[in-house]
């Protein structure tokens, strides 16, 4: 597994342009499979559009303790980008003015950021109904710093939602590097102790599964189901919900797809799979991504496709609700990873 | 020209099997889909009952669809090649028993 993200091993691909290049040549290319644009066309005018914002989606920084070979964040503990508090401070701002309900912290690892928790309590006086944190777990058994924040999480109602790739040590470490499970099982547990996925519990802990590899993922109750008894059964793991995310072909998982020799296929499925119900539900029509610089984007996958939200107001720092919620959502074949079969969404299928 | 009987991307052709009878294909296909759908077995359990009876008819098209149906479903290895234990064990054990039938001729005939 490689240790640096594309960006640091200077790979063609940490370039976005490379990558929307990619996705619309090939087996996209005129004459192929149809791209998302055409199979949109095939819908209503409308099925794609923004509705009412309900969920600001903050990437805090690329900054990761793990080097995941699916990230389509291009995260590593090479990457140096980071929020400044100047844009936290205007994120704070927008939280009051809006009528946003949901507030989702992500990264790389969004714990590593030297604000974390000053905004973290800032955010949280402000009150949203649901303040998501999203874990990677490793990190809060990464260094002694970060062991007490299941207590820190605790004390302002966070919502952890945390990525462990599958219930067995092999396929997880496979996809996250040696050792991610055991570490993983430990952080849960220690999150579990604090009073964390318990039911009836208002502390939610809801856990993440994307597929380690070229498939889609399966049936989200089916899996939810599994992972629970087997999470109790080896481990004494309890949590809430889980939700199924499919790998899009962006940044390090497109690397993989395509060293594999798995693009074309994967693809295909993609295709093959696109449901139209789940047009109507994927995360760009109620969200809006703020990127570590203050840039807008419909969602965390178009932010590193460096793809910024169609509209006059780019930055958070004009941030205007009218014009943000009149804009047409930037689109690329990426977006076909969100609309096969149940669908696809930081909150798992939209089905 | 060289072209192997076998071709992977036939399997995405296989809804084709319609066009020249439409009406059985289209029996076929619904009739499919019912026997894979959750009920007294899981879905699971069918996907790996699936794979096994794959590897006794030898369908190449097959052990690809229920090896990523699998993978889908989170099955793991170790579950999948257990299945096509489970597979070769009966394919082993139904030629093994003929044994008896061969024994039965041998003695039979013999003095
Ligand atoms: S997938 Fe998550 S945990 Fe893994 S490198 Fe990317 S940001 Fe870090
Ligand atoms: S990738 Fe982003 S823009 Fe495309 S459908 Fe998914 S959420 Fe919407």
């Amino acid at each position: 597994m490689a240790t640096k993200s594309l960006k640091g091993r200077v790979h063609a691909l940490a370039e976005s342009s490379k990558q929307l290049t990619f996705l619309s040549n090939g087996i996209f290319a005129p004459g192929g499979l149809p791209t998302f644009k055409e199979k949109l066309e095939t819908l209503p005018a409308d099925a794609l559009r923004p509705k009412k914002l309900e969920i600001l989606q903050m990437n805090l920084g690329y900054m990761c303790n793990q080097v995941c070979a699916h990230c389509h964040v291009d995260a590593g503990p090479d990457r140096k980008e980071m929020m400044s508090r100047e844009t936290l401070s205007y994120c704070l701002q927008i939280l009051k003015q809006t009528p946003v309900t949901t507030l989702d912290l992500t990264g790389g690892a969004p714990e590593m950021h030297p604000d974390f928790r000053w905004f973290v309590a800032e955010a949280a006086s402000i009150g949203v109904e649901d303040f998501i944190v999203r874990s990677n777990l490793t990190i809060l058994r990464a260094n002694k710093k970060y062991y007490d924040l299941p207590h820190f999480f605790k004390k302002h109602g966070i919502h952890v939602v945390s990525s462990l790739p599958f219930y067995k040590k092999e396929k997880t470490d496979r996809q996250r590097g040696e050792g991610v499970f055991s570490q993983s099982i430990q952080a849960l547990q220690a999150l579990n102790d604090v009073g964390y996925g318990q039911q009836g519990s208002k502390l939610l802990l809801d856990l993440v599964y994307n597929p380690s590899g070229a498939f889609l993922p399966a049936n989200q109750q089916a899996l939810e189901h599994d992972f629970k008894k087997a999470l109790k059964k080896d481990f004494d793991i309890d949590f809430h919900r889980l939700f199924t995310i499919t790998n899009l072909p962006i940044s390090r998982f497109l690397e993989y797809l395509i060293a594999s020799e798995n693009y074309e296929d994967y693809m295909h499925r993609l295709v093959e799979a696109f449901n139209p119900a789940a047009v109507a539900n994927v995360m760009c029509t109620n969200t809006l991504s703020v990127g570590w610089d203050g840039s807008l984007y419909d969602c965390d996958f178009n932010q590193m496709l460096d793809l910024k939200v169609a509209s006059p107001v780019q930055h958070i720092k004009d941030f205007d609700l009218a014009q943000l919620q009149a804009r047409e959502i930037c689109i690329s074949q990426h977006c076909y990873g969100c609309t096969a079969g149940a669908g696809s969404s930081c909150q798992g299928s939209v089905l | 020209m060289n072209t192997p009987y076998y071709q992977s991307q036939d399997l995405k052709k296989f809804k084709n099997i319609s066009d020249w009878s439409p009406e059985l294909g289209e029996k076929f296909f619904e009739y499919y889909a019912s026997v894979f759908e959750e009920s007294a077995l899981t879905a699971r359990e069918k996907s790996l009952i699936a794979l096994a009876v794959a590897h006794t008819v030898q369908c190449p098209y097959c052990i690809d669809a229920y090896t990523q149906d699998g993978l889908e479903r989170g099955i793991d290895k170790q579950e999948m090649m257990e299945a096509v234990h489970v597979a070769a064990a009966i394919r082993g054990g139904a030629s093994l028993v003929h044994g008896v039938q061969m024994m039965e001729v041998y003695q039979k005939r013999s003095m």
